[in-house]
């Protein structure tokens, strides 16, 4: 390899690690959260979002269910769930159809 | 999430180093830029053509990132640009403490106006968990196994903190990834510092620390707990910050969360070295909480 390797910023975002989750994935209760931003600030995969109490998602084309989340909750408003049969294909990674696209 | 560190980086799951990474960066802001040695992070968030970074992000050697870094700094100041950009040099602490510590001291002895940033998860993970000169006393690795004839890693870790201190460098900070905000708030206060400073953070690694993936943030905080962590903060070589603890808690309980350390747990011999290492921790930084009296029963508490 001779000269720079260049890649679009973010370009990751193409890898959807979502279907590296094998046992369990984050159910997000919505019932006690007191918005801490806790689970937001610690999830490796940078995948959930949210403001404000009772409002906070993963992305599931992203999350690898390591169960950090859940784990760091103070409220215990986060569950990690079975991941099971998923014959609705919610939550399965969904394919890439475009090329790379940038932030 | 708005982040500078994005979503399909291909981290183990649970990688403390990929959440510290993301702290980091995203504390640092868009005006950075960062050069990283080989290892873990380099490998995760550069899979060709894919990148993480939402900054601009130079990788050349594994032992070289401080020099590159050196290198930028040098070329932004001359541009006269340099105020408005942060560089960022980082690695793991193979790269910083072993290979690279040469690179590091001479940007350290330069005064370049670089952070430099070490990612400790205490062995060389990308290449199969060998032990590094941050590899904590009897750990169980793959270049320092336990057996019959050995309870591990020979040697006590190399106190980095204090080499880069020594150098008479206006900052120096440890971290850990149990404690996010104060993480940035570490990257903030260096980047508003001018000359070289050096950041350690505590990073578990879920694979060769053979812990629970779910855990990364609670293994963290026992080593700071345990004293075998220590946070504190220098600044132009004077001790002026670290975190108490209480109540400080036995070394025992650390070691139990992790197979690294699986093999000293019947070995009270080996228990009572680590807990001195950890007491003697305690000691030279003031990490225990002065007694106060505790609140009467049933006054209200505090
Ligand atoms: C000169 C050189 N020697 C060895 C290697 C192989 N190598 C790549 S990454 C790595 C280990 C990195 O360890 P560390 O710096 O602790 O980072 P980690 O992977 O643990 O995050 C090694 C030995 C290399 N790339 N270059
Ligand atoms: S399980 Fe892990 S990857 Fe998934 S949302 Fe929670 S912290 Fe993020
Ligand atoms: S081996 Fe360790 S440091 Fe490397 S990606 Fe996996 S968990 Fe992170
Ligand atoms: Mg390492």
């Amino acid at each position: 390899m001779f000269g720079p390797l260049v890649c679009k910023p973010g370009a990751s975002r193409n890898n959807r690690t979502g279907s590296w989750r094998m046992e369990s994935r984050p159910k997000f209760l919505k019932k006690d959260c007191i918005a801490c931003n806790m689970c937001l600030l610690i999830c490796p995969e940078a995948c959930i979002s949210g403001q404000g109490k009772n409002n906070y998602d993963a992305d599931f084309d992203y999350c690898k269910g390591c169960g950090n989340c859940a784990w760091i909750c103070p409220k215990k408003d986060i569950e990690m769930v079975k991941e099971g049969h998923n014959p609705t294909g919610v939550g399965l990674p969904t394919p890439i159809k475009e090329g790379p696209k940038s932030k | 999430m708005k982040t500078l560190f994005n979503s399909g980086h291909t981290a183990c799951a649970g990688c403390g180093q990929s959440m510290a990474a993301r702290l980091v960066i995203d504390a640092a802001g868009p005006n950075t830029i960062v050069v990283n040695n080989t290892g873990c992070l380099e490998v995760f968030s550069t899979k060709f053509p894919e990148s993480a970074w939402g900054v601009p992000w130079i990788h050349s050697l594994f032992e070289n990132a401080a020099a590159v870094a050196s290198g930028v700094e040098s070329a932004l100041t001359y541009l006269g640009k340099k105020d408005s950009i942060n560089v960022i040099a980082q690695g793991g602490d193979g790269s910083t403490a072993d290979i690279g510590l040469q690179a590091l001291s001479g940007m350290l002895e330069r005064g370049h106006d670089i952070l430099y940033v070490c990612y400790d998860n205490e062995a060389y993970m990308n290449t199969g968990v060998q032990r590094s000169g941050l590899t904590p006393f009897d750990t169980n690795t793959s270049t320092s196994p336990a057996g019959k004839q050995s309870t591990g890693n020979i040697r006590p870790k190399k106190p980095m903190p204090e080499i880069a201190n020594a150098h008479g460098i206006p900052y120096v900070a440890t971290a850990s990834t149990a404690f996010p905000q104060d993480i940035q708030r570490k990257v903030k206060k260096a980047l508003s510092i001018k000359g070289p400073k050096y950041m350690q953070i505590h990073v578990p690694c879920p694979l060769g620390w053979r812990s629970d993936t779910n855990l990364t943030t609670l293994v963290a905080r026992l080593a700071v707990e345990t004293g075998l962590y220590p946070l504190i903060e220098f600044e132009n070589g004077v001790l002026t910050a670290r975190r108490q603890i209480s109540p400080l808690k036995p070394v025992e309980e650390y070691l139990k969360t992790q197979g690294r350390f699986k093999h000293l747990l019947n070995k009270p011999e080996e228990l009572k070295k680590i807990q001195e290492i950890a007491d003697s921790n305690i000691k030279k930084y003031g990490l225990k909480v002065s007694e106060v009296t505790p609140p009467t029963a049933g006054s209200g508490g505090t």
